[in-house]
């Protein structure tokens, strides 16, 4: 049960920004931009990275969502998102995107873990400042995410299925904020 | 030196916001809302969270920096910010504080090690369920800034006077896009 009283039933950071639409408002325009604005790293990348620091904290409910998010915008090659979740050093992912990956799980420690030599090893794959600085900023960022929707013990569904749905309206309409609690 | 070629120099988060200016825009205005919000919350109590998970985070910057504001915030009471930091539980704050104090050491950690009976607590002291989330949020919020920060190195000053000059400016104007896009604030000659 939730520590707070936010909508009944409504899962995971929704019930939350639900709750606080005032903060909820710049946290999806930032998830928005972040995962969906203009990059050199794919959107299913993108959300393949917030899926493997939300699965390195334990964070089922944002692990879910945007693992099933990343499932769907890989389409034909998804594979690779499970691949990576299960053993990422050993998974199909590509150089660049093991590489960019280290990073976010180091940065999902604590910032101070990453060291010159896993960016050197980054850029060597071809990853521009750019790319380096989103899988950080990304990292971080759902290391706030995950803390939010735990830390408040919001309601996370187990039914794989609406994960599923889940991804899919989050691959077609983006992050858009759920109208307020009344 | 920072991880990438940020194409400034300033100090902290504010290089990178100017390094990256859409994804600094919500994070501008989150901050402000997060910090500077009278509901509930005070400024100080706030910015008290912040400076305590950031030093809980090893994160220099952010903790120097927000350590001044609240200083700034309390009329320069210096002593009082070193209590929080060190050792919520002896500082002389309010119990309601130290209860939410106690929810944010969890939260640092992880978000499933805030247990029910901290929130209880907290409650217990009057803490209502906005204040209860808003010290989540604060906390959740400054493991994300301190990854970003440290995460790619952002210039660090060590010298501690340039922090007060700093933190007068965010006291009187606010969090936003300005603290990169104005001039830095230097000591009056």
């Amino acid at each position: 049960m939730p520590h707070i009283k936010v909508p009944e039933g409504v899962p995971g950071i929704r019930s939350l920004v639900m709750f606080r639409p005032e903060t909820g408002k710049p946290l999806y325009e930032l998830a928005q931009i972040l995962l969906r604005g203009k990059s050199s790293l794919s959107e299913a990348e993108r959300e393949l990275i917030a899926a493997y620091v939300s699965a390195r904290n334990n964070c089922m409910f944002c692990m879910s969502s945007h693992a099933a998010a990343s499932r769907c915008l890989y389409g034909d090659e998804m594979d690779v998102v499970d691949d990576v979740l299960n053993d990422m050093q050993h998974s199909k992912a590509s150089d660049k995107m093991k590489a960019l990956l280290n990073i976010a799980g180091k940065v999902q420690i604590l910032g101070k873990e990453v060291k010159p030599e896993d960016v050197a090893a980054a850029r060597a794959t071809g990853a521009t400042d750019k790319e380096i600085h989103d899988a950080v900023l990304i990292a971080a960022t759902f290391s706030m995410f995950n803390r939010y929707v735990d830390g408040l013990a919001s309601f996370t569904p187990t039914d794989p299925a609406v994960y599923e749905e889940m991804g899919k309206r989050m691959t077609e309409k983006g992050y858009v904020l759920p109208p307020p609690a009344k | 030196m920072p991880h990438i070629e940020l194409n400034n120099d300033l100090p902290g988060i504010r290089g990178l916001m100017a390094f990256s200016p859409d994804t600094a825009e919500p994070l501008g205005v989150f901050t402000e809302i997060i910090l500077r919000s009278n509901i509930g919350l005070t400024p100080v109590e706030r910015e008290l969270i912040g400076t305590y998970v950031s030093y809980l985070n090893d994160c220099f910057y952010c903790h120097n920096s927000h350590a001044e504001i609240a200083c700034y915030y309390l009329g320069g009471d210096k002593e009082l910010v070193d209590q929080v930091r060190k050792n919520p539980e002896t500082a002389n704050i309010s119990n309601k504080l130290k209860a939410l104090l106690r929810i944010a050491g969890q939260a640092q950690k992880g978000g499933k090690y805030v247990t029910a009976e901290a929130v209880a607590k907290a409650k217990q002291e009057g803490a209502t369920d906005k204040d209860i989330h808003d010290t989540v949020l604060i906390t959740a919020a400054f493991c994300m800034f301190n990854r970003y920060v440290d995460g790619l190195g952002a210039i660090t000053p060590s010298d501690l006077s340039t922090y007060p000059l700093r933190a007068k400016q965010v006291a009187e104007k606010g969090y936003g896009n300005h603290i990169f896009k104005s001039p830095q604030p230097t000591a009056a000659k």
